[in-house]
């Protein structure tokens, strides 16, 4: 039994110690890292902050990033009552139809609606941004390594381009940026935002609450899946141990 | 004992289809060696997988759409809107991680203690069967989301099949049902991959009934000699191997609740473009040991080749090991071949998820060939010359030898 | 070799309590682990977010009729005419084949909402038609009257009033 839990422990070690690496095949900048309040076996999102996220995202990042994948009526797990979805929802216009006549429509958006995205299509989006594509934003922490403190880094990480880098036209230096160049110009300035709470809108500040706020986006079902989870595993270690007792108790017999 | 219905419905069932017989000898007839470890849990854990991924697949697919359009937004439906969509979906991808850890180290062990010897070949060859079932299953079901990394993946393997002479270039051709991998492609790897688990079905059926063919193998690889050696599989096993199966689930809840993405790759999380590569490609982590033989030949063919070979040469460990002797206890220094072996395949697993650059270009070849090396030379040259260690006359003098008090009572 | 004799506790050993109490939690965990397979065939919270609609009404003349989707449901939606309203009123109610005043089958009565599948066997009836100046249903030949109730034919019931509101003058919410 004891070799049992040996090998379970080095099976752990092993996938933990190794799959780790073995993902992270590029990339080699070492990011910022921020003690997330969403992050550990307990963590829940932080919900000023990601209210505070939305309007940063809103103000800032929709202008160009879609968050597609998005239902307006999900923001209810931040806190937002109905009313205020309804508002949000109705400031953006979607095409519906046919009509009667045949004719498609505009009508103001309703809490079942996605978030829109800025351009019709990726070639309009291209068109509009010198070629490059803002990304639709509604998986990005999770589609990068790290996600949450490499957008955070990411947001934070526009510095000016030392003196041996060259940067074409219309790039921009970004220490954290695979390859340094990126498109996109730093989407964040001190009081860029004016926060409805009072918090101070520092380009830090920021970054920390639209990260929260796209963990959110990306992984909504978070608090569930842990809540669960720390139930699911104290069930099983107290159903382990009395598997453990009657397997004893019947081969008990034999010796 | 044989069975003896008491129950008449019972008895009214067995005289038609004698399943319940069969049941009742499997549980309480079977002779099972009395000191199985726990390494022989992972054929147990392996099916509980496979009913698992079955059992999760189903449902997925009933809010799943199979069209390039489609598929990576039905999977974030099931995600977000789905109840317990993302469970499932958690369960299903790091089940499948689970089902290939559970199985290596259920090979391994078969490994080590010499099952593929006689008379368990072909127990060994429909157990390599059902691994390239596996493998077949899960390359298609990883291209399902749509994900960057599900696209070029399958690209790339695809494309693999080019490198076969004359034919090669129709094969890749009909693969994909068309000239790239597209919609015609992720429509039949949907069917294939719900088809195939049932497949992996009936072969477990078979692997199943071919072990009790001749019984289970055990830890001193000496056969059951009479009725001292062996114990009924209930309640024996059964007890044991749900002990197992708990702590099991809760290295599986591990991942599942609290870094469901870990085994995963970032990349599969951004829709899959046609026009973008990834910077490195790279296939789920229980392929990456055969992705590094693949990569280790310059050649595209002899890689082919060469990563099939890894398998292929596995049917013929049977007749590859000369050795008399089952069990590695007893094998001092096939033992430690063993051991590197296994430390072979790990840096194999772990060349594979790097980028074919510098450093890793050449490990990657010796691993490769070392992998080769130790099961084509020195595997049969370890069992014509080795000395073994003595043997114990049977299965119950071991078990006794180990146990002073039970020495003392049988001696009393 | 002797055996040895179970500790008795009230006729059940200790012994059986273990089994019990593991056999027991675990067919406990068994069932909640079963739960997540059969609520998610339950409606998923995108389609429960469609579970009402809001229709305007605006734009729909009298004596005009649109049709819209409820839960994936034909609604007619009809702006009654004077004459239609007075028909529906002369009947005997107790004479009708699924007895229904139509005062209670609408809130404003120039306004009739009612879910446009015939209960005999679900097909989609004609509006305009049929010999009570109302709905037609050519699947099996049910006539329903200006009050969308079953007047002849093989349909059992009226056509259905779905729950509904005025959130104002010209707006509506079903469901």
């Amino acid at each position: 039994m004891l070799k049992f839990v040996k090998l379970l422990s080095v099976a752990a070690l092993v996938t933990f110690s190794f799959l780790g690496p073995v993902q992270a095949a590029g990339g080699g900048v070492e990011l910022k890292s921020v003690s997330w309040k969403h992050g550990g076996l307990f963590g829940t999102y932080d919900r000023a902050a990601a209210q505070r996220g939305l309007q940063v995202y809103r103000e800032v990042c929709a202008g160009c990033h879609g968050l597609g994948l998005v239902a307006f009526r999900t923001l209810a797990d931040l806190g937002f009552s109905e009313e205020e979805i309804k508002a949000i929802a109705a400031e953006s216009d979607f095409v519906d139809g046919p009509d009667g006549e045949g004719e498609m429509f505009d009508r103001p958006g309703k809490p079942f609606d996605k978030f829109p995205s800025p351009f019709p299509n990726e070639n309009a989006a291209r068109a509009s941004n010198g070629g490059a594509y803002p990304p639709d934003l509604s998986l990005m922490t999770k589609a990068r390594a790290d996600g949450d403190n490499y957008m955070y880094s990411l947001l934070t990480g526009y510095e000016d381009a030392p003196a041996d880098v060259e940067l074409s036209d219309g790039m921009n230096y970004n220490a954290y940026f695979p390859g340094h160049a990126i498109a996109m110009p730093s989407p964040l300035n001190d009081d860029g935002v004016e926060y409805s709470d009072g918090t101070p809108a520092t380009v830090d500040q920021m970054a920390k609450d639209v990260t929260v706020f796209l963990a959110w986006a990306a992984e909504p079902k978070l608090e569930q899946r842990k809540s669960i989870g720390l139930k699911v595993i104290l069930f099983l270690l107290i159903l382990a141990g009395l598997f453990y007792a009657v397997k004893r108790k019947i081969w008990s017999d034999l010796h | 004992m044989s069975f003896e219905p008491k129950n008449k419905a019972v008895k009214w069932v067995e005289d038609r289809l004698p399943i319940t017989g069969m049941l009742h000898h499997a549980l309480y007839e079977y002779p099972t060696p009395k000191n199985l470890s726990y390494w022989w849990t992972f054929g147990s854990l392996a099916g509980v997988m496979l009913v698992v991924q079955i059992v999760t697949g189903i449902v997925l697919a009933m809010h799943y759409t199979p069209h390039v359009d489609m598929a990576f937004e039905s999977v974030e439906h099931i995600m977000r809107d789905v109840n317990f969509g993302w469970l499932l979906r958690y369960m299903h991808s790091n089940g499948a991680s689970m089902f290939f850890i559970v199985v290596y180290l259920h090979i391994f062990r078969g490994m080590y203690y010499g099952s593929y010897k006689a008379p368990r070949e072909l127990l060994w060859w429909l157990g390599l069967v059902i691994f390239l079932l596996m493998m077949a299953t899960a390359f298609m079901g990883y291209v399902l989301p749509w994900g960057q990394m599900s696209f070029w993946g399958a690209t790339v393997i695809t494309n693999l099949f080019g490198a076969l002479p004359i034919v090669g270039e129709s094969i890749v051709s009909w693969l994909w049902g068309g000239f790239a991998i597209g919609n015609p492609t992720l429509n039949r790897f949907f069917s294939l991959h719900y088809l195939l688990p049932f497949v992996i079905v009936g072969v477990v059926i078979l692997h199943i009934w071919a072990l009790h063919t001749n019984g289970s193998n055990n830890p001193t690889g000496i056969e059951i000699k009479d009725k001292q050696d062996s114990i009924p599989f209930h309640p024996y096993y059964t007890v044991k191997d749900m002990f197992g199966l708990a702590i099991f689930l809760i290295f599986f809840s591990a991942f599942l609740f609290y870094a469901p993405n870990y085994m995963g790759h970032p990349d599969n999380y951004i829709p899959a473009d046609p026009l973008v590569t990834p910077a490195h490609i790279v296939p789920e982590w229980y392929f990456l040991p055969f992705y590094a033989i693949l990569r280790a030949v310059p050649d595209k063919l002899g890689g082919v080749l060469l990563m099939f070979g890894a398998i292929a040469v596995l049917f013929a460990l049977p007749w590859l090991d000369k050795s008399r002797i089952k069990s590695a206890r007893f094998r001092p220094i096939y033992k430690q071949l063993f051991w590197i072996f296994v430390a072979d395949c790990i840096l194999l697993t772990y060349i594979g998820g790097k980028p074919a650059e510098g450093a890793f270009i050449i490990w990657g070849r010796i691993g490769t060939v070392y992998y080769f090396v130790h099961i084509l030379i020195l595997l049969p040259l370890v069992g014509l010359f080795e000395k073994p260690k003595p043997l114990p006359a049977s299965i119950s003098e071991d078990v006794l030898s180990k146990s002073p008090k039970a020495e003392e009572a049988s001696n009393a | 070799m002797t055996t040895t004799t179970p500790i008795e506790e009230d006729g059940v050993t200790r012994r059986d309590f273990l089994y019990v109490a593991a056999g027991g939690l675990g067919a406990v965990g068994t069932a909640a682990a079963i739960w997540p397979f059969i609520s998610q065939m339950n409606p998923s919270a995108d389609v429960l977010a469609l579970s009402s609609t809001e229709i305007d009404l605006e734009g729909i003349e009298t004596g005009s009729e649109i049709t819209a989707v409820w839960q994936g449901k034909p609604i007619f939606v009809r702006h009654r005419t004077e004459g239609e309203i007075e028909k529906a009123d002369d009947v005997v109610v107790a004479d009708l084949p699924d007895p229904e005043p139509d005062a209670d089958r609408v809130i404003k009565p120039e306004w009739l909402i009612m879910v446009g599948i015939c209960t005999h066997l679900g097909c989609v009836p004609l509006k305009e038609q049929g010999d009570y100046s109302g709905w037609f249903c050519p699947c099996h030949g049910s006539h329903y009257d200006t009050s969308g109730r079953i007047r002849k034919g093989p349909a059992p019931k009226n056509l259905v009033i779905p729950p509904y509101e005025f959130l104002d003058d010209t707006n509506i919410k079903i469901g």
